[in-house]
């Protein structure tokens, strides 16, 4: 056997994680840089990235598919990068792996898929019975057992596909874009039903996406990777709330649902202009200030009165988390924000309006 | 036509029967586990061998160039080794399985190509052996098309099997060309033809039927 597993160690650990691809005509191509990253037992970890970053060759990693160039890839306590054969196989089952395109067997029903991995293992039929029948009541597809995916909605497909995943009892779940193929609906659904799996199994999740939205709704944890580096992780929420490398300020924008509207920004400047103007600035708040009435103190404790452009609060890993774009009279702007600041706000002067 | 003649025929297409059924058989017994292979051992895949895959492509390759008349006679010495005679139905099924193989191996080889990387990948992810992805996916999920190429690859072998008379294999063909063409006789000629229709059709149709039958990727033909 192969050294235990610490239960204190991370699920998922990436150690100075390289790997280049030989590609045509171009000799050798890095995916992956200098990756480092732990992924705690239990959490849902997020990596977004454009196409081509690098995230799909990082997920391969953690079942063996993909094997780093250099640096080590430990799953529960296992060197799955140096692993091979039998031992190899053996961490796999270890390792639940969900996809795009479900990749399930046409060949076999909704039943057949779940059991595919069992038989694979090599369980014995009554125990594989038994294990599938769970399986199928817990992602609620009791009417559809006997159905073949092309019968199947895509929602229904990749609920198997999580199904059989979770058939070997693995401690880890990788998710390779499971909800990009779906509607938003059916994505809700599912995203759902994966965190209900978390929570009931004590599942690791790791996933990936180019979508911040499914980040945002689901993973405890985040990292975002660009060019084959990982250029910014940590908890979700204090991505979100300062997020520090631009790639991710970009996808964030994205989400977090807040733009000038069009006739401001087409007025925006970047310095001071002479005169009365206004100050335009992103207020971000999170946790407990995201219900404080900030702006109301604003005014009656500073005598500074603030035009709402535009805002949301969202929910991120069940903490509130907000932003604001206001504007403010400009020779009133630096007092304002340091008031917000003191209290616990983020503030952003995003420019100037005349 | 006598009931002489009659009777000749029921014993030729007894015998192609019998030659393509047996030959077919044997031809997918080798040819299953060679197409497999083929597909599945070029670099970086399953069963990863590009030397042997190179050596086997080009053997199958070679001997679908001959001719399969050249093939009945040339390999006369190897028949009379296997088959214990290098005359009759039985010693024909040899030249015919011969060349049934390396057909079928193609033919399998496409089929299993066709089957979606994603399910090789998963099937991987999920810790199957090699052998286990070819008993569990590859080959229930070609099938549609395995029993396909396998109809063709029959009906080729009833086209076949009219030549080894050359052998003194007798069946179908063999009647036709000894009475229908060198006695002059029209109506058994005739009679060969539209045996040999009907048999090409009943394999065409059974073939078509058991394909769809097994066939789940869309959801059709499910009696509604």
């Amino acid at each position: 056997m192969s050294q235990p597993a610490n239960p204190t160690a991370a699920a998922i650990r990436f150690d100075a994680v390289e790997k280049a691809l030989a590609a045509q005509g171009k000799g050798r191509v890095v995916a992956l840089r200098d990756v480092t990253l732990e992924v705690p037992p239990g959490a849902i970890c997020g990596i977004i990235g454009r196409s081509g970053a690098g995230k799909s060759t990082l997920l391969r990693m953690v079942n063996g598919l993909e094997r780093p160039s250099s640096g080590t890839v430990t799953v529960a306590g296992h060197d799955v990068g140096r692993a091979k054969g039998a031992g190899l196989r053996r961490i796999r089952r270890d390792v639940g792996m969900i996809f795009q395109h479900f990749n399930l067997l046409a060949s076999r029903t909704v039943y057949g898929n779940i059991a595919l991995p069992l038989e694979i293992a090599g369980l014995p039929a009554a125990e594989i019975r038994s294990r599938v029948s769970d399986l199928i009541a817990r992602v609620g597809l009791e009417a559809q057992a006997k159905r073949y995916p092309a019968e199947l909605s895509g929602g229904q497909k990749q609920r198997v596909g999580i199904a059989r995943a979770l058939a070997t009892r693995p401690k880890v779940l990788l998710s390779d874009e499971a909800t990009s193929a779906l509607d938003p609906e059916t994505t809700q659904t599912v995203l759902a039903l994966l965190r209900d799996i978390n929570r009931d199994l004590g599942l690791t999740i790791l996933l990936i996406t180019h979508e911040m939205g499914v980040v945002r709704d689901i993973a405890s944890d985040m990292a975002v990777i660009d060019a084959g580096r990982i250029v910014e992780a940590g908890p979700t929420h204090d991505v979100f709330v300062s997020p520090q490398h631009p790639t991710t300020r970009s996808f964030l924008s994205g989400v977090t649902g807040i733009n000038l509207p069009g006739f401001i920004a087409a007025r925006m400047q970047d310095s001071r202009p002479d005169g009365p103007a206004q100050e335009v600035i992103r207020v971000t708040f999170s946790g407990s200030h995201a219900t404080d009435p900030m702006l109301a103190r604003l005014a009656s404790e500073m005598g500074t009165e603030a035009n709402i452009l535009a805002g949301a609060v969202e929910e991120i890993g069940t903490r509130p988390f907000g932003n604001l774009l206001i504007s403010v009279d400009a020779a009133k702007g630096a007092a304002a924000r340091g008031f917000l600041d003191r209290h616990g706000l983020m503030t952003e002067v995003m420019g100037y309006v005349r | 036509m006598s009931a002489n003649l009659i009777g000749l025929l029921y014993d030729a297409t007894l015998q192609t029967l019998y030659m393509v059924a047996v030959s077919a058989l044997l031809g997918t017994l080798f040819g299953l586990p060679l197409g497999v292979f083929l597909a599945t051992s070029q670099r970086g895949e399953l069963m990863s061998a590009p030397w042997w895959n190179t050596v086997l492509g080009l053997v199958v390759n070679a001997a679908r160039s001959i001719p399969f008349i050249i093939l009945v006679v040339a390999i006369i010495p190897f028949t009379r080794w296997v088959a214990g005679t290098s005359i009759g139905t039985t010693a024909a099924i040899v030249p015919l399985t011969l060349a049934a193989t390396p057909f079928i191996a193609r033919l399998v080889e496409n089929a299993i190509r066709e089957v979606d990387a994603g399910l090789i990948e998963a099937a991987r992810a999920m810790g199957a052996t090699p052998v286990q992805i070819i008993r569990k996916v590859l080959i229930p999920e070609a099938l549609p098309g395995l029993v396909l190429g396998l109809t063709l690859a029959v009906v080729s072998l009833i086209g076949y099997s009219a030549m080894v008379g050359a052998v003194g294999g007798e069946g179908l063909g063999d009647l036709g060309i000894r009475y229908g063409y060198q006695r002059f006789m029209p109506d058994v000629m005739l009679a060969v033809v539209v045996i040999l229709i009907v048999m090409v059709q009943l394999v065409q149709s059974a073939g078509e039927w058991i394909a769809r039958l097994v066939d789940k990727r869309a959801p059709r033909n499910r009696g509604g």
